[in-house]
């Protein structure tokens, strides 16, 4: 490390490495600073600059996420004017949508009495569906962000809802272009850009046709990153509830060989939403299945009670008359035609723990070899 | 793999061949794509004009079953040219002066007859893989099910060692795994000839330590069957009884009627799963299960990283666990096994295999560890063979050419090869319960190059009847650029139209891998 590649940040001083950015040093420090468009993984943009910073001789402030620590540099994170900054961005940003979050359209209320009657009610009229787990209200909600004086625009794009994963409202975009960049930059699908100029930009997929005509392969990895409730899984409408107790499980996907980690959001003993989580070996990114393929948990089809052939027909029946039945022929098979007349096939789709003992019990109990699983299928 | 999912991204080739990397393992694609974003050189060498080829450098497109013909001709232009790693090969392998023979016929024309890859192509792509610093080659099932699976296999192992790219960050061969446990299934001992981490059935000294730690005596030296050979000699009656856990042989095994026949011949099958599959269908007795979100455990990747699965929602009604359920059965068979639960049997694990020795549940609350793990204190290995291979030195195969067992003739005039699609997996018992799955994939197709359906005056969308000398299925037109001419592509999810109806069931002698990826038919307008 050079030893002059030392910042002050808030009159604290830091090394840091060089190419490392103001926000990087920041994190690494548990120095908060303020993010909408950044997205880790992927070149920063600059675009939003809620991330702006007060640099000592700057001409003007300057967005943390893009400009590199420079020795001897002098940083204040949340100066006066780097607060009035950020309202102002801020303030655009709810005033440029359908942002109804904000205390804009109930006059005499106060965030307080605000939100006492959202909870009140969660089929509040026309409450975003991202109401609490929104980086843009967070913010707002942090610097107390007023759009009183400010007049509301309407978007020209209806909202798609065709695809069965994906819902886009366009009212809701800040046009932060995180999901472009995973899109472009993480994923790589190349499925969804900046489309048009000015007040008609717009996020646009292909030649501004909907996602399901378009090279979107639906691993809602530009769900995951969106900050506000511009793109939202289908299911949230559906199933989850706002304001449910929703526990959270860390696990491994149980589709393809990957291992992705997986993040199960459960209410009601129901699986409601699957996120990547940010850790080896996906950092957050899944696939249409492993996101969205989760139905068959909670499927009607599930088996849930042994069955047992009688006269022809399966029919259901005591694990005790299962277990003794299974035990009683496969002891009579062996004892009739050998150990090697009998075989076990276990399973790709089981626990290791689980492999272990059904080998087990065909090497201890059936005395035979004959264990195998469709690893060539 | 020999290394790891990250690692592909270091790499300054990449040379993916037999996989359709963006629809069988999506996430791992990022990795690939991104490294063509960084600059990085993507080959690809596949017979359908899959998506990847896209981001490719250089796309080859061999004639199905020509992988070893077009490996050799790589290696016949790299030793031709000098390029290949002479310090790697003096200390680290041995054989090379066999494959030096071997090789010399494998000439670009030699090759471009069988292949039909243009010699100028494989003389462009083998100086790229040479001269690259760390080339990594990423393969799949378009590689291993072949009759000459294993052959093919090895020959990429021989590719990567002439150029020294085995042992390093950014190298390696890299087998995709294609299910979610699959290399923990391996690992277990889930195979006829070996007990967990590879050792072998008939190792006395591995036999005693078993006998020892389960505390029973008398298990057999013999090595068991594969299933392909355990289905044949149910079919000639020589077989009475199977306990299946999680699998549905009756949609993914090769020639269908034929197993369904070998099958319905058990005098006592047992299917143990979360539904009622085709094959529970068939059975004596089905015992319900629970799914990965309902327990505790763990699962290994494909990068032989073992990593936590967690219970996060109860079981449906009367469902037990795997491990459970089998446990008493070998209770009431007189063999008692009792577990309080997962973590202890793992704990057992620990104790029979060396590779996973060092992992514990702590050590991996938060992260994986990549087996082999000796020790508690080992960190685990990201990439294997570094300072040695297995058996000490790599040792290069000299292996010829094979044609697959069943080629196109007057009677059944095109190919088919068979796989899977982005949007559903295997045999489409947990995908075919999603509505939305369903909607962006709702039934089987047949995949056909424009050329062959002008020829046939067929239309997109149009229902043919598909055969083979072992079966018939029906299912929809679908034509697409992807497609070769002459080759036709079905996915075998789908038990309507099971692909599997067609597919050949010679095996590879050694793998016992069925030839899923090439055989012979013939296709008609719906009857």
């Amino acid at each position: 490390m050079n030893k002059e590649n030392i910042i002050t940040i808030d009159n604290k001083q830091f090394t840091f490495e060089t190419g490392e950015t103001i926000l990087e040093v920041a994190q690494k420090n548990n120095i908060f600073i303020p993010t909408l468009c950044h997205l880790k993984g992927a070149i920063p943009t600059g675009a939003c600059r809620v991330c702006v910073v007060e640099v000592k001789g700057a001409r003007d402030i300057v967005p943390s996420c893009s400009t590199p620590a420079a020795p001897g540099m002098l940083v204040r994170s949340e100066s006066p004017t780097v607060i009035k900054a950020r309202r102002n961005i801020i303030q655009l940003m709810l005033a440029s949508g359908n942002h109804n979050c904000a205390i804009r359209d109930f006059e005499p209320d106060d965030w307080t009495s605000f939100h006492l009657k959202v909870l009140k009610d969660d089929n509040y009229n026309e409450l975003c569906p991202a109401w609490g787990d929104c980086r843009l209200q967070d913010l707002a909600y942090r610097y107390q962000v007023t759009t009183k004086a400010i007049p509301l625009s309407a978007s020209d794009y209806p909202m798609e809802t065709v695809n069965p994963f994906i819902i886009r409202d366009f009212s809701r975009c800040i046009l932060c272009g995180r999901c472009v960049q995973a899109c472009r930059e993480i994923q790589v699908n190349n499925a969804i850009d900046f489309g048009y100029r000015g007040t008609k930009a717009k996020i646009v997929a292909g030649t501004d046709v909907s996602l399901k005509d378009s090279d979107c392969v639906f691993c809602g990895e530009c769900v995951q990153v969106c900050p506000v409730a511009a793109l939202v899984p289908k299911e949230t409408f559906a199933n989850k509830k706002r304001f449910s107790k929703t526990e959270k499980t860390r696990t491994t996907c149980s589709y393809c060989g990957v291992g992705c980690q997986i993040e199960l959001s459960v209410q009601n003993n129901k699986i409601v939403q699957i996120n990547g989580a940010d850790a080896e070996p996906n950092h957050g990114s899944l696939c249409v299945k492993g996101r969205y393929g989760y139905d068959f948990v909670a499927s009607k089809n599930r088996l849930t009670t042994p069955l047992v052939r009688k006269d022809g027909n399966l029919e259901e029946a005591t694990w005790d008359e299962a277990l003794n039945l299974v035990a009683t022929r496969f002891t009579d098979i062996k004892a009739k035609y050998g150990s090697d007349s009998m075989g076990v096939l276990t399973s790709a789709r089981v626990t290791s723990e689980e492999n272990y003992i059904a080998q087990k019990f065909a090497r201890a109990v059936l005395k035979t070899n004959n264990i195998d699983h469709c690893a060539r299928l | 793999m020999t290394n790891t999912i990250a690692d592909i991204e270091t790499a300054d080739v990449i040379l993916v061949t037999g996989s359709n990397t963006t629809e069988n393992h999506p996430v791992l694609s990022t990795f690939i794509k991104r490294a063509t974003l960084k600059g990085k050189t993507l080959i690809v060498i596949d017979p359908r004009k899959i998506k990847l080829t896209e981001y490719a450098k250089k796309w080859l497109r061999p004639n199905l079953g020509t992988d070893i013909a077009w490996i050799n001709g790589l290696m016949h232009v790299i030793i031709e040219e000098d390029l290949y790693d002479k310090e790697f090969i003096q200390n680290r392998t041995e054989g090379f002066e066999q494959i030096k023979e071997t090789i010399k016929k494998y000439t670009p024309a030699h090759v471009e007859g069988i292949t039909g890859i243009p010699a100028s192509d494989i003389i462009e792509t083998a100086r790229l893989f040479a001269k690259a610093d760390k080339a990594s080659i990423c393969y799949c099932m378009g590689i291993t099910q072949h009759t000459c699976g294993t052959d093919n296999v090895k020959s990429l192992a021989n590719l990567s060692m002439l150029c020294g790219h085995l042992g390093k960050a950014g190298g390696g061969v890299n087998p995709l795994r294609g299910q979610n446990n699959v290399q923990g299934a391996c690992d277990m001992g889930g195979l006829p000839n070996v007990f967990t981490a590879y050792q072998k059935v008939d190792d006395p000294g591995v036999i005693k330590k078993y006998e020892t730690v389960w505390g029973v005596t008398g298990l057999s030296n013999k090595p068991g069957l594969p299933v392909t050979e355990m289905i044949h000699k149910a079919e000639k009656g020589d077989f009475k009884s199977l306990y299946i856990i999680g699998e549905n042989p009756l949609v993914s095994d090769p020639d269908l009627n034929h197993a369904e026949k070998a099958f319905k011949n058990l005098d006592f099958l047992v299917v143990q799963d979360i539904f009622l599959t085709e094959t529970a269908q068939i059975a004596d007795v089905v015992l319900p299960a629970f799914c990965f979100a309902e327990k505790n455990g763990t699962f290994s990747n494909t990068e032989r990283r073992v990593q936590r699965v967690r219970k996060a929602v109860e079981a449906p009604g009367f469902a037990r666990e795997d491990w459970e359920i089998t446990c008493k059965i070998a209770t009431r068979m007189g063999i008692p096994m009792h577990y309080a639960n997962a973590g202890e049997i793992f704990e057992e694990i620990r104790k029979v295999t060396p590779s996973y020795a060092g992992i514990t549940w702590n050590r991996i609350e938060n992260g994986g560890i990549h087996w082999p793990c000796p020790t508690v204190d080992h960190p685990g290995t990201p990439i294997l063979h570094t300072a040695q291979f297995t058996r000490g030195k790599g040792l290069f195969h000299a292996i010829e050419h094979q044609p697959p067992a069943e080629l196109p003739d007057a009677e059944y005039p095109f190919m088919l090869t068979t796989g899977r699609i982005l949007y559903h997996y295997h045999t489409g018992s947990m995908t075919m319960k999603s509505e939305g799955l369903n909607r962006m994939s709702p039934e089987c197709f047949v995949e056909i190059s424009p050329n062959d359906a002008a020829r046939l005056d067929m239309s997109n969308g149009e229902t043919v009847d598909v055969f083979s000398r072992r079966g018939k299925i029906k299912a929809k037109l679908a034509i697409s650029s992807k497609a070769v001419d002459g080759t036709i592509f079905i996915p075998f999810h789908f038990a309507q139209a099971a692909a599997n109806r067609l597919t050949n069931a010679k095996l590879d002698p050694v793998s016992k891998i069925p030839e899923l990826k090439v055989c012979a038919i013939t296709i008609q307008k719906a009857a």
